[in-house]
């Protein structure tokens, strides 16, 4: 391949805070992760944080036509963009590439209930009711807010990113998938600039009942991930937020004078049977050169089987120390991926280790030069990637 | 024998095999003699109840799997049996071992099961309808079967089973482009050396009471409901919407190369694809029509080719007076006044609008223009709009021979993509 994939981009509202630097104080201060165990009782949920929409995005009428999960990416994108010193740039927004990642958007959730509550009281011709409700009562435009590729179709017009529009789908694969197309385009010459990236609204009982149909969600008080198996429920805390990467062709990044956070290698991404995980997992590590890395980064969802599977793959590397982000931000579904892959670039950028996030992670005192990214979806998918201190040439 | 890479020196993109499903029946034969005779596949829903509903019909497909499967089961019956038949035509049972690449809509639980679930959250002692009584029914024990209803990627993953495709496969959406950009998607794979055969596939069985709702709150779908078939009449002075619809296509592509070293048939050639996002409104296009006129020349650019090599347009005429002016209006920029003299034609005059599935569907039966010297015919084409300047092939089939096809999908949310598609060069 004739060229290389550079990160000159970051954006990050999860539970830590806004942007990279409150990201980065979170992550090294070892202060305790912000959860909320009253809301959605008896489930914990890590909240998204205060934030002033109007930074990112200024129009309110933009702001009101969004809900939830688009507004935490379309601000998140719009803090990379930042990052990136290509926001406002129409050269650059409007020949960018543009791959999110998302599910669907957000029920309303007292049109439900009306609903819910009447066939409860006896109405039988639920299929009748149902047409009679959703008519009147659902907000026209909502379904703007619900339709997947709408985050993308949010950033194209506030943040005017047009070169291209793709949405992927299909939970932390989608993610992956995300990131590994960016990578691979960028590395074949078929883009220069990509932004990449997803958003998560876990302060939603819709987005926490598709969880709950496979008992994935850990229940009680909040416990750190390594400690998940002794506490009530499937393991998995559900966090909120919007995590956006700028991806670029190193000659074009440098060509622009633009700050290069970190090199990322070609992302391996796979998923299968069960019972070929391990295997899976061992190719993929070589695929991506984790054992060449000094620490790992991993995007653990907490639910119980997966995370099981991960401690045994990660027994290959006893002596690289791991930060499980979940501990912090929970788990943010497709942005998790991008999530642990902004981490390790701005460990990189710092010069310094991610600190313990929970008692049962080593401590690191040297600057990573490499660090691997190991991500397996909370029922299916896997990837593996090498973010790293770029080359002198990048 | 001709090169096997394009101009600029890339492999040329061979479409070893071809699949689709639509309301006019499931597969290829089925489906062209069916839309070249100009019949229509709309008609009353007969599926959920439609009163309060300001539209009736749809172009629902109804012979695949029982109503109360539900539309994540049809949604993948669609998929399965499009990806089957192009695999079949393309030579490979059994493992195909390439990439994946799934247009498929977006998922959630379905009525019946919120109904059920909160049912059963009453008989646990909930009191109170609603969320936390559903959520204590979850809370209670697993739902595995309403997985394809949570999942995203269930429709890709089974399909990757099935077809014995290779790594994590691909589920995308780009609204009513889908269909297009999955192919697309395969494309830039086989481009990158990633693989030499990739499998695309459009799929849409998500004609639902909600769904219907939700685009007619938009004021998007035809309320045209007295006659079904004529209600969707692309081009028309009287269009006044979409009708939903369902379906699937499917494309098997390889590099020439492979495909002639292993003698397989070569259908065609995906020569390009371009696309280009709208950043005016979420719904709207650019009034300058700058968007969809970027997605065509990108196209074009990315074939080689200028728009006097193009024969025939595939248009994605929906039939709401928005698209169909705006889609005139863009291509009217590119091809000339009266569009230049090449004809175009709506497929959804016939099927409707299988959203999802469309681009990939449309690709199918652009294909076959090209293979069978035939123009579909756009139909319900009474009252012209006087506006649109263009050869729409009304009403009738024609007779032509063109060897290059511009197929057109815009969507929602400024998605805009277009493909080229050849015949094999000579």
């Amino acid at each position: 391949m004739a060229h290389s994939a550079v990160i000159t981009g970051i954006g990050i509202v999860t539970a830590m805070g806004v942007g990279i630097e409150a990201s980065w104080r979170a992550l090294t201060d070892g202060s305790a992760a912000v959860v909320d165990t009253d809301r959605f009782a008896p489930y914990p949920v890590h909240p998204a944080p205060e934030i002033d929409w109007s930074e990112q995005i200024p129009k309110r009428g933009d702001q009101r036509q969004m809900e939830a999960w688009q507004r935490l990416g379309t601000y998140a994108a719009g803090l990379a963009l930042d990052d990136a010193g290509i926001k406002g740039d129409e050269t650059l927004t409007g020949t960018m590439d543009m791959i999110v990642a998302a599910a669907g958007g957000e029920r309303d959730v007292s049109v439900d209930t009306m609903i819910l509550g009447e066939a409860a009281a006896g109405r039988s011709d639920t299929g009748v009711l149902i047409n009679e409700k959703l008519t009147t009562e659902l907000r026209p435009t909502l379904f703007l807010a619900q339709l997947s590729n709408l985050l993308a179709g949010n950033i194209s017009i506030v943040h005017k990113v047009t070169g291209s529009s793709r949405t992927f789908m299909g939970e932390e694969g989608a993610g992956m998938s995300a990131v590994q197309t960016a990578v691979a385009r960028i590395r074949a010459g078929q883009s220069t600039h990509v932004l990449v990236g997803a958003a998560f609204n876990a302060e939603h009982p819709d987005m926490l009942l598709g969880y709950e149909m496979n008992g994935h969600l850990a229940r009680g008080p909040f416990r750190p991930v390594a400690e998940r198996a002794s506490g009530e429920g499937g393991g998995l805390v559900a966090g909120s937020g919007g995590v956006f990467l700028v991806i670029e062709e190193a000659g074009h990044a440098k060509a622009r004078g633009a700050t290069i956070h970190a090199a990322i290698g070609p992302v391996a991404v796979d998923a299968g049977e069960a019972d070929g995980t391990q295997a899976r997992l061992e190719s993929l590590a070589v695929e991506a050169g984790i054992d060449e890395a000094d620490m790992i980064v991993s995007a653990n969802s907490g639910a119980l089987a997966r995370s099981a599977v991960e401690k045994s793959a990660a027994a290959r590397w006893p002596e690289k120390s791991v930060r499980a982000i979940a501990n912090k931000t929970g788990h943010l579904r497709e942005a998790q991926f991008p999530l642990a892959i902004a981490v390790a670039a701005l460990s990189i950028a710092k010069g310094q280790p991610v600190a313990p996030l929970e008692s049962a992670e080593a401590p690191a005192n040297d600057a990573p030069g490499a660090i691997g990214v190991i991500a397996l979806g909370h029922q299916t998918a896997e990837a593996m990637v090498r973010v790293a201190t770029p080359e002198p040439t990048q | 024998m001709s090169a096997v890479t394009d101009k600029a020196g890339r492999p040329l993109i061979a479409i070893t095999g071809a699949g689709i499903v639509s309301p006019l029946g499931r597969g290829k034969t089925e489906n062209w003699a069916a839309l070249t005779s100009g019949r229509s596949g709309i008609h009353r829903i007969a599926r959920f109840p439609t009163d309060h509903l300001r539209t009736t019909i749809a172009g629902t497909v109804d012979f695949m799997t029982a109503p109360e499967d539900g539309s994540t089961a049809l949604t993948y019956a669609l998929a399965e049996a499009a990806a089957l038949e192009a695999l079949e035509e393309a030579g490979f049972s059994g493992d195909f071992g390439g990439p994946l690449f799934v247009a498929a809509p977006p998922v959630e639980l379905e009525w019946h099961q919120r109904l059920a679930l909160d049912a059963e959250g009453a008989a646990l002692g909930e009191s109170e309808a609603g969320y936390d009584r559903v959520l204590a029914a979850a809370r209670a024990k697993t739902h595995p079967q309403n997985s394809g209803n949570v999942y995203f990627g269930s429709t890709a993953l089974r399909l990757k089973e099935k077809t014995g495709a290779r790594g994590l496969p691909i589920t995308l959406s780009t609204a009513c482009a889908s269909g297009a950009t999955a192919i697309q998607l395969g494309a830039e794979a086989i481009r990158r050396g990633e693989a030499d055969r990739v499998l695309s596939v459009g799929t849409d069985g998500s004609v639902t009471a909600e769904a219907l709702i939700r685009f007619s709150l938009l004021s998007a779908l035809s309320t045209q409901n007295e006659v079904p078939e004529q209600a969707s009449k692309p081009f028309s002075k009287d269009r006044d919407g979409f009708v939903m619809s369902e379906g699937a296509g499917a494309f098997l592509m390889e590099t020439l190369e492979s495909a002639r070293a292993r003698g397989a048939t070569i259908l065609g050639i995906l020569e390009g694809c371009g696309e280009k996002a709208d950043d005016f409104h979420r719904t709207r296009s650019k009034p300058d029509g700058s968007p969809a006129i970027a997605a065509v020349n990108a196209a074009l650019a990315d074939a080689g080719v200028a728009p006097a090599d193009i024969g025939y347009i595939n248009a994605h005429g929906t039939s709401t007076p928005e698209n169909d002016k705006m889609e005139c209006l863009s291509l009217t920029e590119v091809f000339g006044e009266g569009l230049g003299g090449v004809p175009i034609s709506s497929n959804k005059s016939m099927i409707g609008h299988t959203l999802t599935a469309a681009g990939a569907i449309e690709a199918v039966f652009s294909l076959l223009t090209i293979r069978t010297g035939t123009l579909p015919p756009t139909i319900n084409h009474a009252n012209p709009d006087p506006a649109l300047l263009l050869d729409c092939v009304p009403n009738e089939k024609r007779d032509l021979q063109v060897t290059r096809v511009l197929s057109n999908s815009f969507g929602f949310g400024g998605q805009n993509t277009c493909l080229v598609i050849a015949a094999e060069p000579a």
